[in-house]
């Protein structure tokens, strides 16, 4: 029988009994559900971190050379930490050289950060993130400015006390006023808003547009480093390929310039996006299994169910068979008619769980902070999924009708 | 000149009902008589010793003991007995639902009684059109599709069909019931679906079991004008039956009694010795 053929009819039966129809896909339409779903929310997330979250907190291709690691994934022992804080602090001679061994092509920026109180004559006190940094930290962060302008290199080399501000900084100090031009105060200095960042969003509820930033140089660096001491050296390398080179060429001069013997580790952190989205992955993998895990077991109870009304459908049909028999049905074409019937239907259900599981991952992510991300892959899984499970679930009914023999068949009543 | 019930001479009869192209018994007997040799293509039934058992919980009964059963192309048929005969299982025989024990069953110049299932299905298909006492039609399909049905198996292409299930329903006088379902039909117009059914794969032979069965008087005498009409048109038609009077409507009537051919005659003689 040809395939099209199968299909309508298993569609027609469908519509015949459409109450039954339903309560026999429910297991398979929650299954269907829950999969995209969690599916959805997973695969939202690590886009997340992937895109949002290493570009805007990291920056794409790009190392910190810190004393210590910024992002600490897991638990850090007590040993760790007390040999971190044992490490000497980064100064203005480290990122000299460190800078020097950066092959050509590579751009850097220091980072000095800290979270401040800043105020203004149009706004109370409240706490931002102030970074002191170097003119390419924009390039390297990929922040574009929506109104007003970066700070040049000579007020970078001068220190002029001028900031950029994001849009929360804006909208809270200066409330309905162009910002550009206004003073804000931090830490008892008063500088002047060149620029506005555009909106950033933020990663993982933790605002990015809640920061300022100045010239290194300036006394902003006074407000988030007293000591005099540099946070971290920000690297972009042109390509991927090239950050461990350029990690490399900076171990070598660090170690050199540190004196230190080939037995002892480093007394410095090179850091890339990578450690924080391994973590990720990891984790990914994690709630993909358990997230899988369940609904699994709904799929299971959905296909028990389809195989319970095939084998009744088979029952009732009995007669329909034996006639099928009779005009030239082979065992084929009623094993593949009650394959396609309960594929069509376990798919059907699939669609069904499909969309309910894109509903349900855009609820969640419009309640909670977790993104969701419908992956193209994860709908076609899904309808395999479906095709998979009527298969199997009606593979016992469908060859028990297809060994019938066709005069007991036509016999039934 | 054997003058028949109806006072007119046997010769016009025959010229009128095709009684003439009636094999003859001694025809039968010599092809009956030469086992394991494949009869030519005008034989379209040929039976050689066909046996059916069958298991029914412990004890055997033997449905079948040994049928010689000889069908010439165009031949009208009724085979008739009461019910314990065999006839059920002869039918499913010759209809390739069953295979027997022992014998052979040539069909159509094909020996089939030891055949595959698969096989079968597919003889069923090609050879054989049924026409059953529960009519047996789809109920939630359009007539129209019911008798597109054998030709679904066929592999026969989807615009094809409709034309030749249009085909077979105009022959059976249903082209204005085509769009309805079984149930939205009368006795008598399911039966003649069924017969479209039967008919559109022209199959060499056209099986009836008490096709009859179901219907009112009026309504079977209009089914056995379909029959005779098909008959007159050179189709090959086996009717399975237990009423004398239906079996009448054949021009040879055999009749079975416990396994086995009690006796195999022309209408007349049939007719004249039930009292018809």
């Amino acid at each position: 029988m040809p395939f099209f053929e199968a299909i309508r009819l298993a569609l027609s039966q469908i519509r015949v009994q459409k109450l039954k129809s339903f309560f026999t896909l429910l297991g398979v339409v929650i299954g269907v559900m829950f999969l995209i779903a969690v599916v959805s929310i997973v695969e939202g997330m690590s886009r997340y971190v992937e895109e949002d979250f290493a570009a805007k907190i990291i920056g794409k291709n790009t190392f910190s050379f810190r004393r210590r690691p910024d992002i600490n994934v897991g638990n850090v022992s007590d040993e760790t930490w007390r040999e971190y804080s044992r490490r000497p602090r980064i100064y203005e001679a480290d990122v000299a050289i460190a800078r020097g061994a950066l092959p050509p092509g590579t751009v850097s920026a220091v980072e000095n950060t800290t979270f401040a109180y800043a105020n203004s004559q149009y706004g109370r006190p409240r706490q931002v993130q102030v970074i002191a940094t170097e003119p390419d930290y924009f390039r390297i962060k990929s922040y574009n400015l929506t109104n007003g302008r970066l700070f040049s290199p000579q007020e970078a080399q001068l220190g002029t006390p001028v900031v950029v501000i994001g849009t929360e900084v804006a909208s809270h100090f200066f409330r309905g006023l162009d910002p550009i031009g206004r003073e804000l105060r931090i830490g008892g200095n008063t500088f002047t808003v060149i620029g506005l960042l555009e909106k950033q969003g933020n990663v993982f509820g933790f605002s990015l547009d809640r920061m300022v930033i100045g010239p290194y140089k300036s006394t902003l660096s006074r407000v988030t480093n007293p000591r005099g001491d540099i946070d971290a050296l920000v690297v972009q390398a042109p390509t991927r390929e090239m950050i461990g080179d350029a990690m490399e060429s900076v171990r070598e001069v660090m170690r050199g310039f540190r004196r230190l013997p080939p037995a002892r580790p480093d007394n410095f952190a090179l850091e890339t996006s990578d450690a924080a989205l391994s973590f990720f992955d990891e984790l990914k993998g994690k709630l993909i299994l358990f997230g899988t895990a369940l609904p699994a077991i709904g799929l299971v109870v959905g296909a028990m169910v389809i195989m319970n009304i095939m084998l009744v459908a088979v029952a009732e049909r009995t007669r329909e068979i034996g006639i099928r028999k009779a005009l030239g049905a082979k065992r084929r074409d009623i094993l593949s008619q009650f394959l396609v019937e309960s594929a069509t239907l376990s798919v059907c259900g699939a669609a069904i769980g499909i969309g309910l599981g894109i509903a349900l991952a855009k609820v969640v992510a419009a309640v909670s902070p977790l993104p969701a991300s419908v992956a193209p892959w994860s709908i076609a899984l899904a309808l395999l999924v479906g095709a998979g499970v009527g298969i199997v679930a009606g593979m016992y009914p469908a060859s028990r009708a297809a060994r019938l023999d066709p005069i007991t068949a036509l016999r039934q009543e | 000149m054997i003058p028949n019930t109806t006072g007119e001479r046997v010769d016009d009869a025959l010229a009128t009902t095709g009684e003439h192209s009636l094999s003859t018994t001694a025809e039968r007997k010599a092809i009956v008589e030469a086992p394991g040799e494949a009869p030519t293509k005008d034989w379209v039934i040929v039976t050689r010793g066909l046996k059916r058992e069958y298991d029914m919980g412990g004890e055997i009964v033997r449905a079948l003991r040994g049928v010689d059963l000889v069908i010439r192309r165009n031949e009208y048929v009724a085979i008739m007995g009461p019910s314990g005969s065999g006839k059920s299982t002869l039918m499913n025989l010759i209809g390739c639902l069953d295979t027997p024990n022992e014998g052979e069953y040539w069909l159509n110049g094909t020996l089939v009684s030891q055949m595959s299932d698969d096989a079968l299905a597919r003889v069923r298909n090609k050879e054989i059109g049924f026409v059953f006492q529960t009519f047996n039609l789809l109920p939630r399909a359009t007539a129209l599709h019911n008798v597109e049905l054998p030709l679904v198996y066929a592999g026969v292409s989807a615009d094809e069909r409709k034309r030749r299930a249009r085909e077979a329903l105009d022959r059976v006088q249903l082209s204005d019931r085509m769009d309805h379902r079984p149930n939205e039909l009368s006795g008598g117009q399911r039966q003649r679906v069924a017969i479209a059914r039967a008919l559109v794969n022209n199959p060499s032979i056209l099986l009836a079991d008490e096709p009859t069965g179901n219907l009112d008087s009026q309504t079977s005498e209009e089914i056995m004008k379909v029959f005779a009409g098909l008959a007159s048109q050179g189709q090959t038609v086996i009717m399975v039956t237990h009423e004398p009077d239906i079996a009448a409507h054949a021009r040879r009537v055999v009749v079975l009694r416990d396994g086995l051919i009690a006796s195999d005659d022309r209408r007349a003689a049939f007719a004249a010795r039930m009292g018809l």
